[in-house]
């Protein structure tokens, strides 16, 4: 079989494949590594960071849906400068590609502060700017559902930093290509979409919901087309490589969401019902691509 | 070797009104210790069910499951027949200590939290230690036997029921008063409020296997943290088995 070309390239940071865990289904990796070799997926982005370590939402947050979960962890993270100790330097022994450093806060001194460390590290490629996270009250998604919040934050934090900015969009809300825009005029370099959607379940035996924080962020093969149609609508609009996510959980499903717009594909909750997921999804690209006549992934970015 | 691997359901039937056991045969090598867990994939559901193991065996291939039918996944699995492949992740947790736990460590177990202590149990008797089993249930009609499968390998066993339908009237603790019963380690799995009482009320060394809803069952997510004593720890990949000083109890 011929080579099948699988690089693509985000703002000038080239990934050997498209593929990416997403934010808070890999933690740092290392765990991972106990599984598979994770050195053949294009990157890896990181739990999401904040200033100073989370426990997160109390038990359960966790809730089954059909075709997907929610989750309502809330950031738990042991806190930048913990994640830099301890965190990245176990992380490297297992992994040399490039990283994503999803970084998320309550303040937009919060994501300055810790932008401005991550930058340092040299193996950080991408900081992901986390404005999505349903789980958090007063941050997170609280700025990345209002334009100029999101305007705001982007800008103070290109000041501080070199690495390419690509923003975490959240799909609740009316406009996702205003709010696209509105970071890409800030200084966005790209934008991954979309983070979860705002969910909930009842148990009703029981009359309550079942996460113990209400609400929490609903993912998996359900929200697929939601997130295809999102990346389509923004690829076409805002002028900035994109990182698609949500709900997927095959080569196909990479390609589909390439054809939609995205230059590379992140993968959250299949990791956690196949803890195999990336790495099945990374061997099995060159076959679907030769079954559909791709030579170059990089030549159906966006196509639809 | 991986932990993901497709088993086959050599039984699968009801033990009581709610518990039932099933048998599965294929590759148990991720399995290392008692106490350890299986996340099982069921058809239609999305998520995995975390399963305690309750015994496996290397040279026959086998795992055995006990669980109670509590919601829609366990139902789905209650329904599954002989012979039908299962998709498990095995030898999931840290499982129990059966090294320096003393010489007579109780086994102590409420309800479907009897499961992991059976091979628990066969592994301490082969180290050469004399477990005593004592199993807590509401009523008579929730024992699913599991003192008799004790007794066949060797671990005396003792019930206490809360109603006094069988054995001892009251828990797990009133046995150890009546009985007089000294142990030098408890090994514990049950609901929240007995591991509570036991790492409060016994005065000897011990651990608790506790249960949550998980996401992955392999440390992934982090939906079942828990705060300890030694920092924030995953109950799905840290645990289930934590020292009784580890925990807090609020």
């Amino acid at each position: 079989m011929e080579m099948k070309d699988m690089k693509v390239t985000l703002s000038g940071v080239t990934l050997q494949n498209p593929v990416i865990p997403a934010s808070g289904c890999f933690g740092f990796g290392y765990g991972m590594a106990e599984f598979y070799d994770i050195n053949i997926l294009g990157s890896i982005s990181f739990k999401g960071t904040t200033r100073e370590a989370r426990f997160g939402n109390p038990l359960p947050r966790v809730a089954e849906c059909p075709s997907g979960m929610i989750n309502s962890v809330g950031l738990q993270n042991p806190g930048i400068d913990e994640v830099i100790a301890v965190e990245l330097p176990k992380m490297r022994k297992s992994f040399r590609q490039p990283i994503i450093a999803n970084i998320s806060g309550f303040s937009i001194d919060e994501y300055v502060e810790c932008c401005e460390k991550i930058d340092r590290e040299e193996q950080v490629a991408i900081i992901e700017l986390n404005v999505s996270c349903p789980n958090v009250h007063g941050g997170g998604m609280a700025f990345g559902t209002c334009a100029s919040s999101v305007s705001d934050v982007v800008k103070e934090v290109k000041k501080v930093i070199t690495k390419p900015l690509y923003v975490k969009l959240s799909p609740n809300v009316t406009d996702i290509v205003a709010i696209g825009s509105a970071a890409v005029e800030a200084g966005a370099d790209g934008l991954c979409l979309i983070n979860t959607l705002l969910g909930m379940r009842i148990d009703i035996r029981n009359r309550r919901p079942v996460v113990a924080n209400r609400m929490g962020g609903f993912s998996g093969p359900a929200v697929f087309p939601v997130a295809v149609r999102m990346v389509n609508q923004v690829a076409h609009s805002c002028g900035v490589p994109v990182i698609g996510c949500g709900g997927v959980s095959s080569a196909e499903d990479v390609i589909e969401m390439m054809m939609a717009g995205a230059t590379a594909v992140q993968v959250g909750a299949a990791n956690l019902v196949n803890p195999y997921a990336c790495k099945e999804i990374v061997e099995s690209l060159p076959e679907v691509m030769r079954r559909l006549g791709i030579d170059s992934l990089s030549e159906i970015i966006g196509i639809v | 070797m991986g932990i993901r691997n497709i088993y086959k359901i050599v039984s699968n039937r009801e033990l009581t009104r709610k518990t039932w056991v099933m048998i599965l045969r294929g590759d148990t090598q991720a399995i290392t210790t008692p106490g350890q867990f299986v996340n099982v994939a069921i058809p239609g559901k999305y998520l995995r069910r975390p399963i305690s193991i309750c015994d496996y065996s290397h040279e026959r291939g086998e795992i055995t499951l006990l669980y109670d039918v509590v919601g829609e996944g366990t139902l789905a699995m209650s329904r599954m027949k002989e012979g039908d492949e299962v998709d498990l992740l095995s030898g999931l947790g840290n499982g129990f200590s059966t090294t320096s736990v003393g010489t007579r460590p109780l086994l102590l177990g409420g309800g479907i939290g009897c499961a992991p202590l059976l091979n628990l149990g066969r592994a301490l008797v082969r180290s050469g230690k004399s477990p005593i089993a004592i199993l807590g249930y509401n009523t008579a009609a929730d024992s699913f036997g599991m003192d008799r499968w004790f007794e066949e390998i060797g671990v005396e066993a003792f019930i206490a029921t809360v109603d006094g339908s069988l054995g001892t009237k009251g828990f797990v603790t009133d046995v150890i008063r009546r009985f007089g019963i000294e142990g030098d380690y408890f090994h514990a799995c049950g609901p929240m409020p007995m591991l509570r009482a036991l790492c409060n009320g016994l005065d000897i060394p011990g651990e608790v296997s506790i249960e949550s809803r998980m996401g992955c069952g392999f440390g992934a997510c982090v939906c079942c943290s828990v705060e300890t004593k030694d920092g924030v720890k995953r109950i799905c990949k840290d645990g289930p088995v934590f020292r009784k000083e580890e925990l807090i109890w609020k």
